[in-house]
């Protein structure tokens, strides 16, 4: 079985590695890159710890042959943060409303969130639980992570000065 | 949780998809989204050789209304959701594609993937049986079409050969006025169905199918008929008559059976009440 040549921009640097075709795109950037922010959490497909964004779309990256991921714009957690390295305003937000306990399903809901407020800048309640029902959490109730999140669309927007 | 080996193929045109499939023969699979065939490819219960993936093939994209509605089978549940013109058009298919898995697997998820799989949980099989669509398929001998309610044998069997490619879904477009419904009990979102129910019902015309209730879809013309002629009570006598539901963990065939005649009701009313 050849290897694949494979192509990609994570967090907007440019990749090439040589990996298996069986390789899946969460182990690719784990492994191979030791991209560590997008976590395994149940390998199956449900829970969305692994989620990243791909070509503006947030997708479970246990769930995809790296090969599906050729040529890509690919951004982790890690790519999140503001430019000159300090937490990004849906990270800042997670801290500030403790969206977070264990910090497990983090990196995967602030992807996915990241993605729902480029799509729905000023979403209700309902919508960013619809939203991130892609992402599981065992410890917040939740509760403190729609707080987080809608708190970060309201800085977006610029209606709410994030508070250090 | 690591898939079997395999090599990677990435055809630009259905011509050369087709030529893999015929080379390769039942070591082939094709890849759509992968969100049904990788979780079975993780768990071995899949072990192709080759995998064909039909991502680069730009004439299995995009949603076309034309005297029929026209849905390229690599058209993810996502882009059908947010495609206006096609909500405008047959509103069912985005009210069902949303009660489809959560927003990760809608965007990477197929429709050719859903109505290809023969798996009797996928939500648009019933869906497309309801709505009288077709599917277009292309072999090595050629394309033909196949409606959607003589598609699925059992479950995982389907009338698609095995070197054929579903390419397309055609759907009619509803007469103007179609109330339409689509009605799912899940254990919690994200999950597939314990009962599904598709309704349209027109002036006098009514079509009723159901989803992960027998081993397959199940599109009951005598409930499809009761409706039209605007007995309820009997078009959900004739629906449950014909599924087969079996035990499961989402319950036992009692059960669900209860479950599908609460959710074809609810179908129907929501159904009439938007028919004009
Ligand atoms: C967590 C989770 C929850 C889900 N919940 C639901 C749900 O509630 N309802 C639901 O309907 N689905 C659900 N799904 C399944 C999901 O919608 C899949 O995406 C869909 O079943 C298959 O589409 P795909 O594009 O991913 O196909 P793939 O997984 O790539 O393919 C599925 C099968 O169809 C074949 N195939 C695919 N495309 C074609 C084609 N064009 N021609 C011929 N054969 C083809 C493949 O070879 C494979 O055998 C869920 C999936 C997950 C992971
Ligand atoms: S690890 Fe990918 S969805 Fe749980
Ligand atoms: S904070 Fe522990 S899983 Fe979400």
């Amino acid at each position: 079985m050849a290897k694949t040549h494979i192509k990609m921009t994570v967090n907007g640097q440019p990749v090439e590695a040589l990996a298996e075709p069986r390789t899946l795109l969460i182990h690719f950037l784990r492994e191979e890159l030791g991209i560590t922010g997008p976590h395994i959490g149940c390998e199956t497909s449900h829970c969305g710890a692994c989620t990243v964004d791909l070509d503006g779309r947030s997708v479970k990256s246990c769930t995809l042959f790296v090969g599906q991921a050729q040529g890509a714009q690919i951004t982790t957690v890690e790519g999140l943060v503001n430019p000159d390295g300090s937490l990004g305003v849906l990270q800042e937000m997670f801290r500030e409303h403790h969206g977070l306990q264990c910090g497990f399903c983090t990196p995967g809901m602030i992807t996915r969130a990241h993605r729902l407020l480029q799509e729905n800048p000023a979403p209700s309640e309902e919508d960013v639980r619809f939203g991130m029902s892609g992402n599981l959490c065992r410890c917040t109730g939740y509760q403190n992570i729609v707080k987080a999140i809608m708190a970060a669309a309201a800085v977006l927007r610029g209606e709410k000065e994030a508070a250090e | 949780m690591i898939p079997g080996a395999f090599d990677y193929h990435r055809p630009t045109t259905l011509a050369e998809a087709t030529g893999l499939l015929a080379e390769h023969g039942d070591a082939a699979r094709v890849l759509a989204g992968g969100h049904s065939l990788i979780p079975m490819m993780k768990l071995r219960m899949a072990a192709p050789e080759h995998l064909i993936d039909l991502a680069a093939i730009e004439a299995l994209r995009g949603i076309a209304l034309g005297t029929e509605i026209r849905i390229g089978a690599m058209v993810t549940q996502a882009e059908l959701i947010a495609h206006e013109g096609l909500a405008a058009a047959c509103p069912i298919l985005r009210e069902a594609a949303l009660q489809i898995a959560d927003p990760q697997v809608r965007y990477v998820g197929t429709v050719g993937g859903n109505v290809a799989n023969g798996d009797p949980g996928n939500d648009m099989p019933g869906l497309m049986q309801c709505l009288g669509a077709r599917y277009a398929l292309t072999g090595p001998d050629g394309s033909r079409e196949v409606a959607a309610r003589d598609f699925y044998h059992s479950a995982y069997v389907t009338e698609r050969a095995e070197d054929e490619i579903l390419t397309a879904i055609l759907i009619p477009h509803p007469a103007p006025g179609t109330g339409y419904a689509y009605e799912k009990q899940k254990r919690k979102i994200g999950d597939y169905a314990t009962a599904a129910a598709a309704v349209m019902v027109g002036r006098s015309a009514a079509s009723i199918a159901m989803t992960n209730l027998a081993d397959r879809p199940i599109w009951s013309q005598a409930a499809g008929a009761a409706l039209a002629s605007g007995d309820v009570a009997g078009a959900v006598a004739a629906a449950l008559s014909e599924i087969d539901p079996s035990d499961d963990n989402r319950g036992p065939a009692e059960f669900k059976r209860h479950v599908a005649g609460v959710i074809l009701k609810r179908a129907i009313e929501r159904a009439r009440a938007r028919a004009a």
